[in-house]
């Protein structure tokens, strides 16, 4: 069963990647869904052994790299916070699956798409489930090369090879700084498996890297990883690209699991990061920011799964300033809930790209909540979920990082507080813009796509009704064990709370304005909405004119693109040439070429002297003779 | 383990001759020769690697000595024997050697077509003289090998290369000589200071400091030209160029691991002080090799020539991890030079696979090959991320254990050998995307058979090979284990002599 849940999508995988020719298109797709089914009743039946019936366990599968002292294996931790994971990655997962077969009936080569997704898949349950840093490492690049597998499935697009590849390259930045946070880790604990590491935190409180306390600087170096990962600010240029690929991969990748793996990384990691308080403080006003930033962004966009990219990297902000204030019981349980609703929006999002036809753009849409309104509703709950709206799932998760970002009392704390409540506005604004501009209003698009809109097949929808009942469900059926007041016996020591962490009983006392404020502020940003985009459709035109700077601005992203194209891609173009053209060529090569010039000419003076006459010869020995002897003849006096 | 038994490495480096007699005494017409040659190549170095499978069986890896020794009196009066033994630091190179040796042979079935015969012995030669040099341990013994790969691999290149290859078999020939030259100076003054050129026996004999230096650096000026280290690395990208696809897989499989063998054996055993004291320098080479080479490679039109800057990329993460002088990082520099004998010459086969076909190098002419040649892609994906060092590929658990090991030493070396995980993401990739991916435009590129069945089982044992490093390394590192954690012990027992002697 443990396994199982790990190793099923990889056979998946392997039987569409490899025997798909032979199996047919049909049939490798219904082989990999049927994988993915007995790899969900595994994965849950695993969430219930060891959540909830306290049954934690590691199996080992074999040894890994064993260099002195540098020893880790191949193992599956099962504990209630990676359980957790592989119960909630499985099965969203298998609704996915379920969805593409319906999403992608019409594309040319299915089953690589299957093989795909059964990868990442695989690679995403051997993040959760690693017992050491390095495996960890190995999911983590694993569901990298499948997410640029993926970004790049249309390989004949020539912007899904750039996004592709802008993906990887980004998340390698970050990976640089897991792949030191590792090797600090290593010499710090002499080991990389987190039972050795958590066991001998509290001894290496002292030790010092550089002058600087080794676990803080372990901290900001697995942070600055997770960053890269999770589309934290100054990172995510990548994540909105990654919308590229086809839409069920955006859901699964690009919503529900990769992206969450840096705030996975950092909860895990949370016994370290409990005695990194400077670390802490970074992770907070980074994802406060994030969560801010992004959210400014996804109020101008266009496109439909921009904006949700947006919102995704603005929610994973929330989630890291709520590990930032200490309450990773919260950060993982909002990962929970954005998980079902978050892949909820996308698939709905490509619903009505598929009844579209292939139309992303927002602007060109509208009037068509009537001829698909299963997917209408479904996108309300969803949009409802993520706007906190109280008992939907989004409410008791992000209501709750907002009481822990007021409960920290401190700077930091109050900041990330105060830009949650402003990206909540900014979240119910851009959702209902979204909403509205969809499915309401006059219908902007040609008369041609108006005729061929339709709701999506039982096969597509069925995931998108299981996923709305997890949007609908899932903070009311599991706050009170995520983060209610048993919470210790629920987590059984996944998550540690320091000595002086009390953030998890204190966000329950904060003044009684502070659970309302998140509901009020989401309420008024879908008037907002309304009011903007209903009832006055010239407001936001007269508004962006008056204020073009900050509506360009946000259009274009805060520039963050430009500036890196300016200050990396095309000095690094310049450089590469420059290094290569003058460098290798001209520089290096230039000495011995050089040399070699000079030896030629020296020897066509040498050949020069054989004139052939005997007279020279003659006149030339003498000459040597009479210079050796007296070389001699010197030497003997001397 | 058998001093007087069976002269299994004599046999394994003596072979590949016995097959290039029996090349010679092929007679008949041109087909005629050259399929027997091909055939008779092909058998004899499948033999060698089946002989070095039993090698490795019996191979004790917790012995940290040499092994199989076999030793035989040859110039007495001047104290040089034939002494041959394998260590776990040689003897996986070994078997490098006799593995990519058929591969090359296969490669090349199809694509060479004149002069098969001395190709064919070409490369028997070539194999006779690295499992030689790795098997040596008689400093004199292992300079006559160390050069007389040079002069099967300039005739390789020199008569079947591309369009320049005059001048890049030069190129290739004085650079490595150059370096030689120095170092056999240096052998000699080592036989002067000591009465030997046996390693064992020099090892009895500490080299003073003040020799030291200037022993490290003659050396130096041969091993780091093999390797090759910033800024002596332009003659390879050339002799890739210009090699056919087999010389590329032998060049960059094992001859490019000649320098790093030989700092590992000679370098920092030998010259324990001075090895510490170039250390810093050998790390800035090395990091600059890094940066500087991933940046040139990131320029390429030519995709042999990406891939052979990417190489000395690769080595300069073996030069640092060497001079860690920590088991991480030194195991790390050996299972590196490993995998990226496997990796790159996989690599270099793959272009192959595409110049046999269409017979340019040049990026723009291809684009769109995943549509047509599915299974090579697929191939062609490996190899580009196992060179980008992603776990579970071999390439990964080198570069690991290199930048874990240089983190001891000097935190900014560890960063700068991380940085060749970006810049290694942004050349690979951007090479797979120009070749592989895109729109399907050019006819040529339509006109594209996939993998034939040679290709695929040339690609088979590669592929194995490339995974198994990745998800079981210590199937490999265990072998070098015991060498190497003797190695690091004498070189910081040798460190602490002069210091105790100064209390």
């Amino acid at each position: 069963m443990f396994v199982g849940a790990v190793f099923f999508p990889l056979l998946g995988a392997t039987l569409a990647g490899f025997f798909g020719r032979w199996l047919g298109d049909r049939l490798s797709m219904w082989v990999s869904v049927g994988c993915m089914v007995l790899a969900a009743i595994c994965g849950v039946s695993a969430f219930v052994e060891v959540g909830l019936h306290s049954a934690p366990r590691t199996i080992t599968i074999s040894e890994w790299i064993n260099v002195g002292g540098l020893s880790v294996d191949w193992a599956l931790r099962y504990d209630t916070l990676s359980a957790m994971m592989v119960g909630m990655v499985t099965f969203i997962s298998t609704f996915i699956h379920l969805y593409s077969v319906g999403y992608m009936s019409h594309d040319a080569t299915p089953p690589r798409f299957f093989a795909y997704l059964g990868l990442f898949t695989f690679a995403m349950l051997m993040l959760v489930t690693a017992d050491n840093l390095v495996q960890l490492f190995f999911g983590w690049e694993g569901v990298g090369l499948a997410s640029y597998l993926l970004i790049g499935y249309w390989y004949d697009r020539e912007s899904a090879n750039r996004a592709a590849m802008k993906a990887f390259i980004v998340n390698r930045v970050g990976d640089l700084f897991f792949m030191l946070g590792m090797a600090l880790t290593f010499w710090t604990f002499g080991a990389l498996n987190f039972g050795d590491i958590f066991g001998r935190v509290e001894e290496m409180r002292s030790a010092t890297f550089a002058g600087m306390p080794a676990l803080e600087v372990i901290s900001v170096l697995l942070f600055l990883g997770a960053c890269g990962k999770s589309a934290q600010l100054g990172l995510h240029t990548w994540l909105p690209d990654a919308m590229e690929g086809p839409t069920p991969v955006s859901a699964l990748i690009h919503a529900a699991t990769m992206v969450t793996a840096g705030v996975f990384l950092l909860a895990r990691m949370s016994p370290i990061f409990e005695h990194a308080p400077n670390a802490l403080t970074l992770v907070t006003i980074v994802g406060a920011s994030t969560a801010f930033f992004a959210a400014t962004i996804g109020c101008v966009q266009n496109d439909i799964k921009r904006i949700i990219a947006y919102s995704t990297c603005s929610q994973l902000g929330y989630m890291f300033f709520a590990i930032g204030v200490g309450a990773y019981q919260v950060a993982v349980f909002h990962l929970f809930t954005h998980a079902f609703f978050k892949a909820l929006l996308f698939l709905s999002a490509g619903s009505v790209i598929h009844a579209m036809s292939d139309e992303q753009d927002i602007r060109k849409m509208g009037g068509i909540w009537t001829k698909i309104p299963v997917t209408y509703a479904v996108m309300w709950i969803g949009s409802l979920a993520l706007a906190g709206i109280p008992f939907f799932a989004g409410y008791y998760s992000k209501d709750a990082i907002l009481e822990s970002a007021f409960a920290a009392h401190t700077g930091a704390g109050m900041y990330a507080f105060a830009m949650g409540l402003i990206a909540a506005f900014l979240t119910a604004f851009y959702s209902w813009r979204l909403l509205i501009l969809t499915f309401h209003g006059r219908p902007r698009a040609d008369h041609h796509t108006m005729e061929h809109v339709h709701e999506s097949p039982a096969v597509m929808l069925i995931p998108l009704l299981v996923l709305a009942l997890g949007a609908l469900f899932t903070g009311a059926a599991f706050s009170d064990l995520f983060i209610g007041h048993h919470e210790r016996e629920f987590w059984n020591g996944a998550i540690f709370n320091g000595e002086h962490n009390h953030i998890m009983h204190a966000m329950h006392e904060v003044p009684g304005w502070v659970p309302l404020a998140p509901t009020v502020i989401a309420i008024a940003g879908i008037a907002l909405a309304y009011l903007f985009y209903m009832f006055a459709p010239g407001l936001p035109v007269r508004l962006a004119e008056t204020f073009p700077a900050v509506h360009r601005f946000l259009l274009n992203k805060w520039y963050f693109d430009e500036l890196y194209d300016a200050i990396f891609v095309r000095p690094f173009r310049r450089l590469a040439a420059v290094l290569w053209r003058t460098g290798d060529a001209k520089i290096i090569d230039g000495v011995p070429n050089g040399v070699a010039a000079v030896t030629v000419d020296a020897a066509r003076g040498v050949a020069r002297f054989q004139t052939g006459r005997v007279a020279n010869y003659a006149f030339t020995m003498i000459a040597g003779l009479v210079v050796f002897v007296s070389v001699i003849f010197l030497g003997f006096t001397r | 383990m058998n001093a007087a038994g069976f002269p299994l490495l004599s046999l394994l480096t003596f072979l590949p001759l016995a097959g290039v007699v029996a090349i010679l005494a092929i007679r008949g017409d041109e087909a005629t020769v050259a399929s027997n040659a091909r055939w008779t190549a092909l058998w004899t170095s499948l033999i060698v690697f089946g002989l070095s499978l039993i090698l490795w069986a019996r191979f004790d890896a917790r012995v940290p000595d040499a092994q199989f020794v076999e030793q035989v009196s040859w110039l007495p009066e001047f104290g040089v024997n034939y002494h041959m033994g394998v260590d776990g630091i040689s003897m996986l190179f070994v078997l490098l050697s006799t593995l990519l040796t058929p591969i090359c042979i296969l490669a090349s079935w199809e694509s060479v077509q004149n002069r098969v015969r001395e190709y064919m012995i070409a490369f028997l030669v070539l194999e006779t003289m690295m499992v030689g040099m790795f098997c040596a341990l008689d400093l004199i013994i292992f300079y006559v090998f160390f050069e007389g790969v040079l002069i099967p691999m300039f005739l390789i290149i020199g008569v079947w290369g591309g369009q320049r290859r005059v001048y890049a078999a030069f190129k290739f020939f004085l650079y490595t000589l150059l370096g030689s030259v120095l170092m056999l100076l240096a052998i000699l003054a080592l036989w002067y200071h000591a009465g030997t050129t046996d390693i064992a026996g020099l090892m009895q004999h500490p080299v003073p400091v003040s020799w030291q230096y200037w022993m490290f650096l003659a050396f130096f000026a041969s091993f780091a030209v093999k390797v090759p280290m910033w800024p002596v690395h332009t003659w390879l990208p050339d002799a890739h160029v210009e090699a056919p696809t087999a010389g590329s897989v032998i060049l960059a499989g094992v001859l490019l691991k000649m320098g790093g063998y030989g700092f590992l054996r000679f370098s920092i055993p030998l010259f324990p002080d001075a090895s510490a004291y170039f250390a810093p320098m050998m790390f800035a080479l090395s990091v600059v090799a890094v940066i500087y080479t991933s940046c040139v490679a990131f320029a390429q039109d030519d995709m042999k020539k990406l891939i052979a800057y990417s190489s000395v990329a690769h080595m300069g993460i073996v030069t640092i991890g060497l001079f860690t002088f920590n088991q991480q990082g030194i195991s790390g520099a050996i299972f590196q030079m490993l995998s990226h004998g496997v990796v790159s010459g996989a690599l270099f086969l793959c272009v192959g696979v595409l110049y046999d076909r269409v017979h340019s190098r040049e990026i723009a002419r291809y684009g769109g090959v995943a549509k047509i040649m599915p299974a090579y892609a697929l191939v062609f994906m490996l190899f580009t991320m196992a060179s980008v060092a992603l776990p579970g590929t071999a390439g990964f658990p080198g570069e690991f254990l290199v930048i874990t090991g240089a983190w001891k030493s000097n935190g900014w070396v560890a960063l700068g050998a991380a940085m060749g995980m970006i810049l290694g993401a942004a050349y690979m990739l951007w090479l797979y995307r120009r070749v592989i991916f895109s729109k399907v435009t050019k006819a040529e590129v339509k006109a594209l058979l996939d993998l034939s069945p040679r290709e695929l089982a040339i690609f088979a044992p590669l592929i194995l090979l490339t995974l198994w490093m990745g998800l079981y390394p210590s199937s490999f590192t265990h072998v070098w284990e015991a060498s190497v954690a003797a190695l690091v012990e004498r070189h910081e027992a040798a460190l602490a002599i002069p210091r105790l002697a100064g209390l």
